[in-house]
């Protein structure tokens, strides 16, 4: 059991090791790379740079209950960038929120496990998304709605260094400062690239630490997401923020775990081939 | 006659008092806002629950998604601006409201050319198009305060999205003795035989003065306010066909995409009748007192006197 501090705002979670963490973070990858094998469609790149920050959430941090789903004091994770599907759905197989062989029906005709994200399909998926900009508004509103009602739980939004372009994401930021919401965690995955092209060439969006820290928030910026110690360190760092919003800016590889997917902007959006998905399960294998 | 005649008021004055009444009831009621609550008159209701108002500043868009989520946790969520701006969260409303068919109701005032000094920019002619597209989304139109009032408060009772335009100019209360605002049914105004005309919001009382102006002609119109659009009576709109064999649709919106492309296409399958349509012809408006620009942009009992007429003369 790791030596995760228990937060003043709730009951703590069962937190697990780090071997376990990693083993659990790989199985996670490998559901990824063969739900969008399979179906031929989806987006892995973002989510293999996501997977280790799911996977400690998930495991250390959430205080959720996969056998109540609905249990109105849990926590809320909500995915922004609601293209990467693959990585929450896995996430959410992997801690019982349905079997693992339903990841098998990934974008087929009549699943519940969609393209993007829809609330409550399966229960666990807590907002609709794919139009970018939209989570931490929605987040927002989860929070102000918590308050309201005496909840004392946390909203984790995960967003990507791409979707920053939005303008909304701006709103969402100034608000959250504006009302003094904490328990609002916003996650970047900074791995760089976007749909086209890297985000450097698209849009710059940097310095994005001094920006968050502009419109109000605490941030802890330049975290290494692959390194599940430092993951879990600035989780907990942004849980216990009071007094208004947090964001943490994590460093990621997008495709990471993949060799050939790494960094690539082509696996933004894009399945593996027959050869290319032999070679990321090899990589992906335990030992 | 003893009793005088209510006052004028505008159907955006209903909002904050009945939401604060039903708040007081025990409902469990958020109100958010876009720094224009005074005009929707939705910022009353901050004077008695100020926990439950939340603005937002000048940000529609975060405003809708906020209350997606404030709506999850179960609260009937209002929103309210002016409808010109509710268009600006229209991927939000689709996405992030429409889609997950939340409890939330966008109540958009100064909706319609009557919206008037503030000119074209401010004059929504094509909200009930948008809104009407949005699935799940029922759409109500009320005639006056009164009708507004119970529009807002089926709304707070009734569980999914609703969209209910509300309109700046005080006008006629035409529901003195109460209102009768049914959701999804037409509200018969005046029985008649020869032709149905069938308007909503402002243009109800400009219909039924064209249907006294026919009746010196010795035209019997039936008038029917269609407040909700969406989803709308279609057995209403057949029984019109069928009894009075023509149909006027008079509305303060595009006519190419307002409630006479909808009540067209219902009955073209239902029960086809000669129809003629008064609307707002494919362009802009203008500043102006709000009835001068209603009169400006065609939207006058005369336009649908005279539209009666040509339905009727298509009768076969």
């Amino acid at each position: 059991m790791s030596t995760i501090p228990e937060s003043g705002w709730g009951t703590p979670v069962v937190t697990e090791t780090q071997p376990d963490l990693s083993a659990r973070a790989r199985r996670i990858r490998r559901h990824i790379v063969q739900m969008v094998y399979e179906v031929k469609s989806g987006h892995p790149g973002g989510s293999l740079s996501a997977t280790d920050i799911l996977t400690v959430l998930y495991s250390n941090l959430l205080k959720h209950d996969p056998q109540r789903p609905d249990w109105p004091e849990r926590d809320r994770f909500v995915m922004s960038k609601g293209h990467c599907t693959p990585a929450q759905y896995a996430t959410l197989a992997e801690f019982g929120y349905f079997d693992v062989e339903e990841l098998a029906t990934f974008r087929r005709l009549g699943t519940r496990l969609q393209g993007h994200s829809v609330l409550g399909s399966p229960q666990g998926v807590e907002n609709t998304a794919g139009s970018l900009g939209m989570g931490l508004s929605f987040g927002l509103g989860i929070r102000l709605a918590a308050r309201l009602k005496g909840l004392d739980n946390h909203v984790y939004v995960m967003m990507g260094d791409g979707e920053q372009d939005e303008g909304q994401v701006w709103e969402a930021a100034m608000a959250s400062a504006h009302h003094s919401i904490d328990g609002l965690v916003a996650l970047v995955d900074r791995n760089g690239i976007q749909n086209d092209d890297f985000t450097a060439a698209t849009m710059s969006t940097e310095p994005l630490d001094e920006k968050y820290r502009a419109f109000g928030w605490d941030v802890r910026s330049s975290v290494d997401g692959h390194d599940l110690a430092a993951v879990e360190q600035a989780l907990i760092w942004a849980r216990d923020v009071r007094g208004g919003p947090a964001c943490v800016i994590f460093d990621t590889v997008k495709g990471k775990g993949v060799s050939f997917m790494e960094n690539n902007p082509t696996f933004h959006g894009a399945p593996p081939s027959d050869e290319q998905f032999e070679l990321a399960m090899s990589e992906l294998a335990d030992d | 006659m003893t009793s005088t005649a209510p006052a004028p008021a505008a159907t955006r004055e209903a909002l904050g008092p009945t939401l604060i009444r039903l708040q007081q009831e025990g409902l469990d009621l958020v109100v958010c806002d876009a720094d224009l609550g005074n005009s929707t008159s939705a910022r009353a209701f901050r004077n008695e629950f100020p926990e439950r108002f939340f603005t937002f500043g000048i940000a529609e868009q975060n405003m809708v998604s906020a209350a997606a989520g404030i709506a999850t946790l179960g609260s009937s969520v209002f929103v309210s601006t002016f409808a010109v701006f509710a268009e600006h969260a229209y991927d939000q409303l689709r996405m992030a409201v429409a889609q997950p068919n939340l409890n939330i109701t966008f109540v958009a005032s100064h909706g319609g050319v009557s919206a008037g000094e503030d000119g074209a920019s401010a004059q929504s002619i094509e909200d009930i198009a948008v809104m009407s597209s949005l699935v799940n989304f029922r759409v109500i139109v009320p005639a006056d305060v009164v009708e507004s009032a119970a529009a807002v408060e089926a709304a707070a009772r009734t569980p999914g999205p609703f969209y209910i335009r509300t309109a700046r100019a005080k006008t006629s209360v035409l529901y003195a003795d109460g209102p009768r605002f049914e959701l999804g049914k037409a509200t018969p105004m005046r029985d008649g035989g020869d032709v149905t005309l069938i308007s909503y919001g402002l243009m109800v009382e400009r219909t039924l003065e064209a249907a006294e102006s026919l009746a010196g002609e010795g035209i019997d119109a039936r008038v029917l306010n269609m407040a909700t659009i969406r989803p709308l009576d279609v057995d209403a709109l057949e029984a019109a066909a069928r009894e009075t064999g023509a149909i006027v649709v008079a509305e303060e919106h595009l006519m190419h995409s307002g409630l006479g492309a909808m009540a067209a296409q219902a009955l073209a399958t239902r029960h086809p009748v000669p129809m003629e349509f008064v609307g707002v012809d494919n362009r802009y408006g203008e500043s102006g007192t709000w009835s001068e620009v209603m009169d400006v942009m065609g939207l006058t009992a005369d336009r649908i006197t005279e539209a009666a007429r040509r339905a009727v003369a298509r009768k076969a």
